[in-house]
């Protein structure tokens, strides 16, 4: 479904030269420190899992990489380039693409005009090709989700479950070097989840570089190379997942405990 | 894929079994349910006038005259769909329509005839011209303030109707200004503003031949995606339908005939006789009627073809989505007001050449009635869904409660009550159907 440049990615594993760095990054919504000097990167063909609890800035943290929010302070670099993303557009032209947590789907227009929004198939007369832009998602949603057979109606008559696939194949479909999962199987039935898992392992093969953002510790264990905790707008660390246990990631999380060994900057509290 | 798709058509045909003839037409025939209510409910209330002013309504005449009468709230009404469908409203038209007309007026009944001369062509097209910019440049500053410092387009607007009045006002000092050129009168629709019998004729056969070429386009375009076909008796039954629809529409305006003397005139004009018993030349389509059908073909096409109208439409959907999707929401929301203004100094210059003048309180009220037929016809005021068609047999319908009631020598006062109490039982209904269809 995506074809990958991999000129850009081609070192196999981690490069040198990360493919995303989020420097020193900083947010706040009036008094609410969400994000609060949080540094993470990211290499092509690598997935780095970003947990925590409810509130602790994940969310945040990701849209300031995909345009949706602007960072108070802080530098983004794409490929050692230090970059400015002021809108959605400028990410998606840096090869950002991102499931949002809350779809972001127009709820009163079909699948296809979803997946496309913004990026329309036109005639060569400039007009809507919405025919074409239906056989695209056909194609597509055969790969991702086979069950998905409703082309036609807006998406709010859709499932939970089935809109998340629109939110998915809108992501994946347009060549992406970067993609932002932010908790892409909340909606998900086991068979849909196991689906999406698999698409993540054949897109980190392709050479993606993927933020994953979740809440099923399995998932990530399962998926991630690296694993960045937050608690309350702050980085505990970011660790190695075959370097921790499942329980020390969760004592991360919950209470910023940093597990021996870990090699990252000091948290709240030293073991 | 292919298992997936058929699977869908089974299913339908599992449940067809139960429907009623009229069900199983109208989802063959793909078409919207609330379009297919809309012409049901019009044709209750022509049949049901005709009784009611006894034979009167459903004559060519009325007929010819109802549809110049809608002809201005329908143009407008598209452009209101577009505003209300982005979550907005524009509450200004109406005054819009009365600054716009008195400028346009003023331009060629007084400044532009003593640099060009009364009579030049240059005088109407420019106040023309003139008067499609003041609209959209109105527009732009209203859906400005509206999108870039986020203040309700209810209150912009509600600001609007204030102030284009006011300006309408101080142009002419509250004076009637008139008169104006006699080329430009054409397009109000006078007896003298038609296409005649034989153009309406040819625009029909045009029509018809239009609905088949898209047709044909539209079964080539499946065709070549593979994609499942609507039963080809369906697509035949459309084409018929659309093409008796309109011929049998040019042959009722043909019908209507120009009045004895002015049908006298153009006979003597061509050098025809003139019999004892006269002669009946069809006065053919009304000049506006012409502009608001060209109007909703191309707002039409804007609102489902263009990817300003999909995102129109996706902004009234969701606007984060929307943003988050790369549109550039602010700047869209500005050229629906923009489309919205140009579409008022249409209706300001039809309205002007019809009246033959411009008055101060020109357009008074026209925000409602715009408003109502987009309402009417299935616009929803939350945002997000609308049609243009819609807001076209809307105004259609509101027109025809009005022309009706006035056939019936029903006082102005419970025409208003009438025309008020439908409005909600048209949105009632419509609100319960679509909570029918998210159960
Ligand atoms: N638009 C906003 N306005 C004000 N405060 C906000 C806004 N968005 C987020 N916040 C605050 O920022 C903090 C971090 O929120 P964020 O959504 O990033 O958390 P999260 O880690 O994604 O949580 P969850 O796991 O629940 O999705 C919270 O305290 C939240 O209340
Ligand atoms: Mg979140």
């Amino acid at each position: 479904m995506t074809t990958v440049d991999t000129s850009t990615t081609d070192t196999t594993g981690r490069s040198a030269q990360p493919l995303v760095e989020l420097r020193d990054i900083r947010v706040a919504f009036g008094g609410v420190h969400a994000v609060e000097g949080v540094s993470v990167d990211l290499h092509g063909g690598e997935i780095v899992a970003l947990v925590g609890g409810n509130g602790a800035g994940k969310t945040t943290l990701i849209r300031t990489l995909s345009g949706a929010h602007r960072a108070d302070s802080g530098e983004i670099h794409i490929n050692g380039e230090h970059v400015t993303i002021n809108n959605p557009r400028d990410a998606r032209d840096l090869g950002v693409e991102t499931i949002y947590q809350t779809l972001a789907l127009a709820d009163n227009v079909a699948a296809p005009a979803n997946i496309f929004l913004g990026r329309e198939l036109l005639t060569r007369w400039g007009t809507l090709n919405d025919t074409a832009m239906q056989d695209a998602t056909r194609k597509l949603m055969a790969q991702l989700n086979p069950r998905f057979t409703n082309f036609v109606s807006p998406v709010a008559s859709l499932s939970g479950g089935q809109r998340q696939s629109v939110a998915i194949a809108r992501a994946v479909h347009f060549n992406a070097r970067i993609l932002i999962m932010d908790e892409p199987t909340a909606a998900l039935g086991p068979a849909e989840t196991e689906q999406v898992r698999q698409l993540i392992r054949q897109l980190k093969a392709a050479g993606l570089g993927i933020f994953l953002i979740s809440h099923d510790i399995h998932d990530v264990f399962d998926l991630a190379d690296r694993i960045s905790v937050m608690l309350q707008g702050r980085l505990v660390a970011t660790v190695n997942k075959n370097d921790v246990t499942l329980d020390e990631v969760l004592a991360m999380i919950i209470a910023g405990k940093l597990p021996g060994g870990a090699s990252s900057e000091p948290g709240p509290e030293s073991p | 894929m292919t298992d997936a798709t058929a699977a869908a058509p089974a299913a339908d045909r599992i449940d067809r079994g139960r429907d009623s003839a009229l069900t199983r037409l109208r989802t063959a025939t793909e078409i919207d349910p609330r379009m297919f209510g809309m012409l049901l409910a019009l044709a209750v209330i022509w049949i049901g006038f005709h009784f009611l002013t006894g034979g009167t309504f459903l004559t060519s005449r009325n007929l010819w005259n109802l549809s110049v009468q809608t002809a201005t709230v329908a143009i407008m009404a598209t452009g209101m769909v577009l505003v209300i469908v982005s979550r907005n409203i524009d509450l200004s038209v109406g005054s819009m329509l009365g600054a716009v007309g008195m400028a346009m007026a003023l331009l060629q009944a007084e400044i532009l005839p003593e640099w060009f001369g009364f009579g030049s062509p240059l005088v109407w097209i420019i106040s023309l011209i003139v008067g499609v910019i003041m609209g959209a440049a109105i527009g732009a500053f209203q859906g400005a303030i509206v999108a870039y410092a986020k203040v309700p387009s209810f209150i912009v607007t509600l600001g609007g109707l204030l102030v284009w009045r006011g300006v309408a006002w101080r142009l002419a000092s509250g004076r009637t200004i008139a008169p104006m050129d006699s080329t430009f009168q054409l397009l109000g629709g006078g007896s003298r503003g038609t296409i005649g019998g034989t153009a309406t004729w040819l625009v029909a056969v045009v029509g018809c031949a239009g609905i088949v070429a898209l047709l044909v386009a539209g079964r080539r375009r499946r065709q070549k995606y593979d994609f499942t076909l609507r039963p080809i008796w369906a697509d035949i039954a459309i084409g018929v339908a659309g093409c008796v629809a309109v011929l049998g529409i040019a042959a009722v305006i043909n019908s209507y005939p120009m009045p004895v003397n002015l049908a006298r005139n153009y006979a003597e004009e061509r050098g025809m006789e003139w019999p004892e018993e006269g002669l009946t030349i069809p006065l053919g389509l009304a000049n506006p009627v012409l502009l608001m059908v060209a109007v909703a073909i191309a707002m039409n096409f804007v609102a489902t073809r263009l990817r300003f109208g999909r995102y129109v439409f996706a902004i009234g959907g969701n606007p984060d989505a929307a943003e988050l999707g790369g549109i550039k929401t602010r700047w869209t929301v500005v050229k629906t007001f923009m489309v919205m203004g140009i579409l008022v100094a249409i209706a300001a210059a039809v309205q002007i050449a019809r009246l033959n003048a411009a008055t101060s309180g020109l357009g008074t009220l026209a925000e409602l009635y715009v408003i109502a037929a987009a309402v009417i016809g299935g616009t929803s005021l939350a945002g997000g869904i609308g049609s243009i068609p819609g807001a076209i047999l809307g105004a259609l319908v509101a027109q025809s409660l009005q022309s009706g009631m006035v056939l019936m020598g029903v006082d102005a006062p419970i025409q208003d009550i009438v025309v008020g109490v439908v409005l909600v039982v048209a949105v009632a209904l419509d609100s319960a159907y679509r909570r029918r269809l998210e159960t």
